[in-house]
């Protein structure tokens, strides 16, 4: 059985899926002696419009480094859920935004709504840290790799002087998903 | 402790060039390969080396042949657009047998096209788009790590026989990151240009040696010598004379096509008992690996060639690799290019050569290709 | 004391292409004589050129020569130059090649301020393609593509590169040898991007077919004597008075950053920190 686990962040551009998904992947590859492929398919605008960054993490080499048959959907647009979605597999996990996604469809996956935007409003002040709560959330439920090791590749890869800013992020994340 | 990173081909491609020497790159802002150009602007001053951006992708093909005849390694990035306007001097470097390195994230087209998808059309171009008769090598990446490890090879390549060597890389393999450990100094082998061993006056800059490559000196080393895109005799200066321009030809030509052993190089993937082969480059060779994986587990005898040396055409071995297979699945992005050079090779072999193309700008999905697998040997 | 010629050409490459009557000669030796007067080492002299009659000239030269493609030889000498800051660049080109197809090129290189010399041998044709329109060809002058007369005013090469922000500009022609000399040895010594339009002729391609002006290939030189006016004189005469009128002369020679030394000073810099 392959180990190969795919990871789709979809959502707006300017939404910060691109880092998340770089997060995700050094997590994984530096910190976790695993393989990782992060990817993305973008448009001609830098803001707005569609975005959508791949991550595959897998004890194995990874050879197609798209995701095609998804094993975990972040979900922050509508417009994302309902193009996304499609391609999730059997049991696969749908994490998605409670307020930015209004109508969530049912289908052959666990679906799971939280306030990641309203968290990182409320909680943190900025909404520009949905990707870092997002990336909290998805750690936690997805158990991909630790939120030790998620943390350690935060720290460094976050601007010097927001590592106490994003660290808040990041366990509001990990505490909506408890 | 290893130099471990999870970064873009693109990045990859650069630190691979400083790896490998080059200390000289002049580029024009293109998607999909401006991070190249980006970082080498960061990376080369701290290296003593030049970065330089021109006024178009003309002058930036031109200002690297100048700098290689100053005695750096150079090299330049572009895609699809700004290729076919490199081929005028791509060709001037061919002729004039100046040791560089082009790389093309190939993206959709033709023109303008798909800016930020990827594709595979340019493959024929590499071979064929400056125009007259000459050699050429191109190498084809197919992980973040091979950008690093296949640009150095091409400037190993580019410096062992003087000559352009273009980087074929795609925007899927340009832009995805992937866990990549760097390689230590001295880990790769670093080549050189020859350097002449006689004096000035006995120097000819355009004699082969034994392996049919010239001695190169570099501007300024006390060689004086001229330099020009007529047809020339081995001390470089413009002839008439049919019988030696055809001489200067067929030795630029074997200098490539006589050394083939130290220039071709394949991935030959569980082909060993397979009844098809897939043959890919690039991105969709990783597309086919995903296929390979699926049609394994379905008791289909898949495997994949892939060559990192595309041009020249790895002709012998792939006729030995197919020699037992049914059938040969050419995988490109594009409407059917390379194919009709597995084709030729495989003519009379009577294994039988389909293709999967697509020019959509999405990379093939490891179900897509298997499908198409299993489509074709059904007939 | 005269210079010694010999020591400069690659005589085995003689005869060269030139016809009679062509004056690329007359620069070729002008710039032979600025080079020896800058006392330049050959070992570090490297003279580029493009495309066209006088992108030969190189070939005939015992330097580091580069003969290029068509328009480009500017961006070739900026690689050279930037690789090795210590060799001198010289681009000679022709009129088409310097501001039709090399245009591009032209306008930067004067930008970028980069220390190199270009000589334009502008003989207003293209001479070796057979004697078609150039960008410098005058108003009504026929050519192999303009058998009617040559429409609209020519690119001046001086103008050009004042406007492109070349720091050190001048122009004179193959008639005025002396000044040719001296102005090609100024822009050699000048630290940055100097341009010499020297206005060269071509009797061959250019001056038999416009025989209400050239009888012969010496009335193409006479015409450079009675035709030219320098700039201090120029500046005292009206537009009408100067129409047809070669104005001869320094027309800018100022210091401003020169590329490489900018670029090396950023270098030491970033590695200071």
């Amino acid at each position: 059985m392959s180990s190969r686990y795919e990871i789709r962040l979809s959502g707006s551009g300017g939404q910060g899926l691109i880092l998340l998904g770089i997060i995700l992947g050094e997590t994984a590859s530096i910190y976790e002696n695993k393989n990782a492929v992060q990817s993305q398919s973008y448009g001609p605008e830098a803001r707005g419009g569609m975005s959508k960054s791949d991550v595959i993490i897998s004890d194995e080499e990874i050879d197609y480094p798209k995701a095609y048959n998804v094993d975990f959907l972040l979900a922050l647009t509508q417009q994302s859920f309902d193009r996304y979605t499609r391609e999730v597999k059997k049991g696969g996990i749908v994490l998605y935004d409670s307020t930015l996604v209004h109508s969530p469809r049912e289908g052959d996956y666990r679906l799971i709504g939280l306030p990641l935007n309203d968290t990182a409003i409320k909680d943190i002040g900025k909404s520009m840290v949905i990707n870092i709560v997002s990336l909290g959330a998805i750690v936690k439920i997805s158990n991909i790799v630790t939120i030790e090791n998620t943390e350690k590749a935060l720290l460094k890869r976050v601007p010097k002087g927001t590592e106490e800013l994003n660290k808040k992020a990041f366990y509001a994340g990990v505490n909506l998903a408890k | 402790m290893a130099d471990i990173r999870f970064i873009q081909g693109n990045e990859a491609c650069a630190l691979g060039a400083i790896y490998a020497g080059c200390r000289f790159f002049a580029g024009y802002p293109i998607t999909p390969s401006s991070e190249i150009a980006e970082m080498l602007s960061e990376e080369l001053p701290l290296v003593d080396g030049a970065f330089i951006q021109m006024e178009d992708e003309i002058a930036a093909m031109a200002a690297v042949i100048g700098g290689s005849l100053a005695g750096k390694k150079s090299m330049t990035a572009t895609s699809g657009p700004g290729m076919s306007l490199k081929l005028e001097n791509l060709g001037y470097a061919c002729i004039t047998e100046i040791p560089c390195v082009i790389v093309n994230v190939q993206r959709g087209g033709p023109s303008t096209g798909l800016p930020t998808s990827p594709a595979q059309a340019d493959i024929m171009q590499a071979r064929w788009g400056t125009h007259g008769d000459h050699p050429i090598i191109a190498v084809c990446p197919s992980s973040v790590s091979e950008m690093f490890t296949e640009t150095v090879r091409a400037f190993n390549l580019a410096e062992m026989f003087r000559t352009p060597v273009i980087v074929l890389s795609d925007e899927i393999i340009g832009h995805m990151r992937e866990k990549i450990v760097i390689p230590e100094e001295g880990e790769i082998p670093i080549v050189n240009r020859k350097k002449p061993k006689v004096s000035p006056e006995e120097y000819k800059p355009f004699k082969g040696e034994e392996d049919y490559v010239p001695p190169m000196a570099a501007f300024g080393e006390g060689y004086r010598y001229h330099v020009t895109g007529l047809s020339h005799n081995e001390e470089g200066f413009p002839i008439q004379s049919g019988e030696l321009v055809h001489q200067m030809n067929v030795r630029m030509h074997n200098k490539i096509y006589k050394n083939l052993d130290k220039i071709l190089k394949n991935e030959v993937y569980m082909c060993d008992d397979a009844e098809v082969i897939i043959f890919a480059i690039g991105g969709s060779a990783r597309s086919s690996k995903g296929a390979i994986r699926h049609l394994r587990e379905e008791g289909i005898k898949a495997g994949l060639f892939r060559p990192l040396t595309i041009w020249p055409f790895p002709e012998d071995e792939l006729r030995r690799v197919c020699s037992k297979a049914k059938n040969v699945l050419v995988v490109e992005m594009n409407l059917g290019q390379i194919v009709f050079e597995v084709e030729r090779v495989l003519g009379c072999t009577g294994v039988r050569v389909d293709g999967l193309f697509d020019s959509s700008g999405e990379p093939f999905t490891p179900l897509s290709v298997a499908n198409r697998v299993k489509e074709i040997i059904k007939r | 004391m005269g210079v010694n010629y010999h020591e400069y050409l690659r005589e085995k490459m003689m005869p060269h292409i030139w016809c009679s009557g062509c004056t690329h000669g007359i620069v070729t030796k002008a710039l032979i004589r600025a080079i020896d007067k800058a006392k330049l080492d050959k070992n570090k002299v490297v003279v580029v050129s493009g495309i066209g009659c006088a992108s030969r000239m190189p070939g005939y030269l015992d330097f580091n020569t580069l003969h290029t493609t068509h328009g480009r030889a500017l961006a070739f000498a900026t690689g050279v130059k930037l690789a090795n800051p210590d060799l001198h660049l010289i681009v000679v080109s022709g009129d088409g090649d310097a501001v039709a197809i090399g245009g591009n090129h032209f306008i930067h290189a004067c930008n970028r301020n980069i220390d190199m010399t270009l000589v334009v041998l502008n003989n207003n044709i293209y001479g070796m393609t057979g004697g078609q329109r150039s960008p410098t060809t005058y108003e009504g002058d026929i050519s192999s593509t303009s058998v009617y007369g040559s429409i609209g005013s020519p690119v001046d090469v001086v103008n050009l590169a004042l406007g492109a922000g070349a720091t050190f500009v001048a122009r004179t022609t193959s008639y005025h040898v002396q000044q040719l000399e001296s102005y090609i040895y100024s822009g050699i010594v000048h630290k940055g991007f100097s341009v010499i339009d020297a206005v060269s002729a071509c009797y061959t391609a250019y001056g038999r077919r416009n025989k209400q002006r050239y009888k012969s290939s010496v009335d193409m030189l006479n015409y450079m004597k009675n035709n030219s006016v320098n700039i201090s004189a120029a500046r005292e005469k009206n537009p009408d008075e100067l129409k047809g009128k070669i104005i001869v002369g320094i027309f800018r020679d100022s210091i401003e950053p020169e590329y490489c030394e900018e670029y090396s000073k950023m270098v030491n810099k970033i590695k200071s920190r």
